[in-house]
């Protein structure tokens, strides 16, 4: 723990930790996916073993394809719906071991879903892992759509977007529906830990969060934007760009409740317009076009609500 | 030991006995007893097992999952839809070569929903890769359960078993039964070692990769060595059993089938009827009827069925499921394809009964021995899938 009241160093993190999520594995160039696995398991102390969980998913087939593993801890995947259920088997049997005295070695464990298997076919099993206050990180790398099967709309796909089940056509302006807010709704859980982050500048709400996540006693999730290039339209060295815009947009607050308390960890300067982080991705292009500048408003709207909420929630 | 228990409490109590690391469980008649036992037994601090208190069944089996890869010993209990949601699980388990033990209590599947005997769970996942073993009573489910983790844990097996038992009929029917001291029971069953697990700090491990075309069928090939391995290990665990218990175990039990020219072949509580019958039968009418009762499903025991089938000239297979297949049920099929292989000679036919809880009475067995005598006798089969004991047209129905 002493780690944790280190001031972060941006240095020490990208040079210094070890990484255990290692090159080889097939993710795409420009996937965020990829990176938020890698910033989290670099925020495990070194000392420190872990098992690290994973629901089906674009993650999944590309980094335990048979015989090779991109982890350098154990691993295991068991299916798309039960990545907390699973992690849940193996933390409780960790117990059970340490209280047989037939382990002595300090292990801790994250799961990784992708938005498919965390806020739609996995929300159950999730939803009773962290209930049962298993110690644990569910890890959601949201990418906004079911990207492994070849972006289907899911419960986290932002209102309005182009996806291969609610395409913009002549008549239909893509997803009708608005994004499931799956962070509040873990947070309601009561758990211990609840954050929201991507990846910003020097990385430094990443890692501070992550950290703090695997090392809060207790159930612990983090939801972290993670851009898919394929999925949203987006030049593969630009995947940090769109984080930034989507934060400056306010469209993904950076905040972690703790203990039920909520905190804003990052206010940008100036609000930017949400076409900043639109106008970039090929899955809102029709948003673009004349005629639709009502569709705009209405997204612009949206985000103010949300924002003001989150502000409320954090006494701002 | 002599007590009188129901089979839930029976096989609870050898939970107890064997103590495993980890039981996550979901609630569902008829098996529920079994979960509600241990938790108490836990309450009261005869057992430390690690119960977890899942939001589902396929949350339980997927916690057994990670529980035995972890290198815990786990286990389940579950009845029925209990057993259909956690499907996927099932065979996630077996292909994961995790040796898990799931009590199940076998009910109707639904629908219409039911919560009544017959084996429509089971024999929907008998070809997930789990061993599965039946019981016939309390005695029996119990005994099963004592041997469940020395076969699954097996190095040359490493396979989920299913111990089941009829719903109702077994589960909550009280009966005299022989439970084995605590020590002989922990002494049979021994510790868990296992090799490789997800905690051994050396040598990482990783668990339930994505195999492409490259890799799959090996896979799949390396589960059906180890169902063939289990087949004599299944026999050593139970002439080991027999030194700690005195009862006798195999594939299946002969029941007066040794001069037999009639045989019946079940699976499950309803043998003991069918001994009724034949006892009864042979007393009044001197004909010699037998009966074969699997309690090993899977691995099947094909030749040694055959084998134990050799004289009888005609023999009738008793499902208690239905398989929609038009050639008969699950039971039906295989024991006639081991027939067919062994190039026998008898006539065979199949029945349909006791679906969703439906009682087969002394009445219905003595008919079926009835018929089997008509058709060896005349080598004319009717109907060779046919049911037995249900509600005639315009008759109870109005």
């Amino acid at each position: 723990m002493d780690n944790m009241n280190k001031p972060y160093n941006f240095k020490d993190h990208m040079i210094n930790r070890k990484d255990r999520f290692v090159p080889g594995h097939r993710m795409c160039a420009g996937c965020g996916g990829a990176v938020a696995v890698r910033s989290v398991l670099r925020s495990l102390h070194d000392e420190d073993k872990a098992v690290i969980g994973n629901a089906t998913s674009c993650l999944e087939v590309s980094s335990y394809m048979y015989p090779y593993s991109a982890y350098e801890d154990s691993y295991i995947h068991n299916a798309f719906e039960n990545a907390g259920a699973t992690m849940s088997g193996v933390e409780t049997a960790y117990r059970v071991l340490q209280k047989k005295e037939k382990i002595d070695e300090h292990y801790k464990f994250i799961t990784f879903g992708g938005d498919g298997g965390t806020y739609d076919i996995g929300f159950q099993s999730l939803s009773g892992a962290m209930e049962r206050g298993h110690d644990f990180v569910y890890v959601c790398y949201d990418n906004g759509a079911y990207m492994n099967t070849g972006t289907q709309r899911s419960s986290a796909t932002p209102r309005y977007a182009d996806t291969t089940t609610t395409p913009a056509g002549k008549v239909k302006n893509g997803k009708i529906q608005v994004r499931k807010d799956l962070s509040a709704i873990m947070a309601e859980h009561h758990i211990p830990y609840v954050a929201q982050t991507t990846f910003l500048g020097n990385f430094k709400d990443i890692y501070t969060k992550a950290e703090r996540a695997i090392y809060t006693p207790g159930p612990a999730f983090l939801n972290i934007l993670s851009p898919c290039p394929r999925g949203w339209g987006y030049e593969t060295s630009d995947m940090m760009e769109i984080c930034r815009l989507a934060v400056e947009t306010c469209y993904w607050p950076m905040y972690e409740v703790v203990d039920g308390t909520w905190t804003l960890t990052y206010k940008p300067k100036k609000k930017l317009p949400i076409e900043d982080f639109l106008r970039p991705q090929r899955r809102f292009r029709h948003l673009f076009k004349p005629g639709n500048e009502e569709l705009l408003e209405q997204f612009q709207k949206e985000i103010d609500k949300n924002w003001n909420d989150i502000l409320i929630k954090c006494n701002i | 030991m002599r007590e009188r228990l129901s089979g839930n409490e029976a096989v609870a109590y050898a939970i107890k006995q064997i103590n495993p690391d980890v039981m996550p469980a979901f609630p569902i008649t008829p098996s529920t007893e079994i979960p509600q036992y241990v938790s108490t037994y836990i309450a009261n601090g005869e057992m430390d097992t690690e119960f977890i208190h899942v939001e589902s069944e396929h949350s339980s089996m997927s916690a057994a999952i990670g529980a035995s890869a972890a290198g815990a010993r786990a286990l389940t209990a579950t009845s029925s839809c209990g057993l259909a949601l956690m499907w996927e699980e099932l065979y996630v388990a077996a292909s994961d070569r995790l040796p898990i033990v799931l009590a199940l209590v076998n009910r109707a599947l639904s629908g219409p929903i039911n919560i009544n005997a017959d084996h429509s769970d089971s024999m929907g996942a008998r070809d997930s890769g789990w061993i599965q073993i039946y019981a016939e009573s309390n005695q029996e489910a119990y005994d099963n359960f004592v041997q469940a983790y020395k076969i699954a844990e097996n190095p040359g097996v490493m396979l989920p078993v299913m111990i089941c038992q009829d719903g109702f009929i077994t589960s909550h029917g009280v009966e005299n039964i022989e439970l084995i001291e605590d020590e002989l029971v922990k002494g049979f069953v021994g510790e868990y070692d296992p090799v490789h697990y997800l905690l051994n700090a050396k040598e990482p491990m990783a668990v339930g990769p994505y195999a492409v075309s490259n890799y799959y069928m090996e896979s799949k090939r390396g589960q059906r060595e180890a169902m063939l391995n289990a087949k004599h290990v299944i026999l050593d665990t139970a002439a080991e059993f027999e030194k700690i218990s005195g009862r006798k175990y195999g594939f299946f039990e002969e029941y007066r089938l040794n001069d037999a020219d009639y045989a019946i072949v079940i699976i499950g509580s309803a043998a003991g009827t069918a001994k009724a019958a034949i006892e009864q039968i042979r007393k009044t009418t001197h004909e010699k009827v037998g009966l074969l009762k699997i309690r090993v499903f899977r691995p099947f025991p094909e030749e040694e069925i055959a084998e134990a089938l050799s004289n009888v000239k005609a023999v009738a297979i008793l499902d208690r499921s239905e398989m929609f297949s038009g050639t008969g049920g699950p039971l039906g099929a295989e024991v006639t394809a081991a027939l067919y292989r062994a190039k026998s000679e008898a006539e065979v036919v199949n029945y349909i009964y006791g679906l969703g809880g439906r009682d087969i009475t002394i009445q219905d067995f003595t008919e079926i021995y009835d018929e089997l005598k008509r058709i060896a006798d005349t080598h004319e089969i009717r109907d060779n899938y046919r049911y037995i004991g249900l509600r005639e047209r315009g008759r109870d129905n109005g």
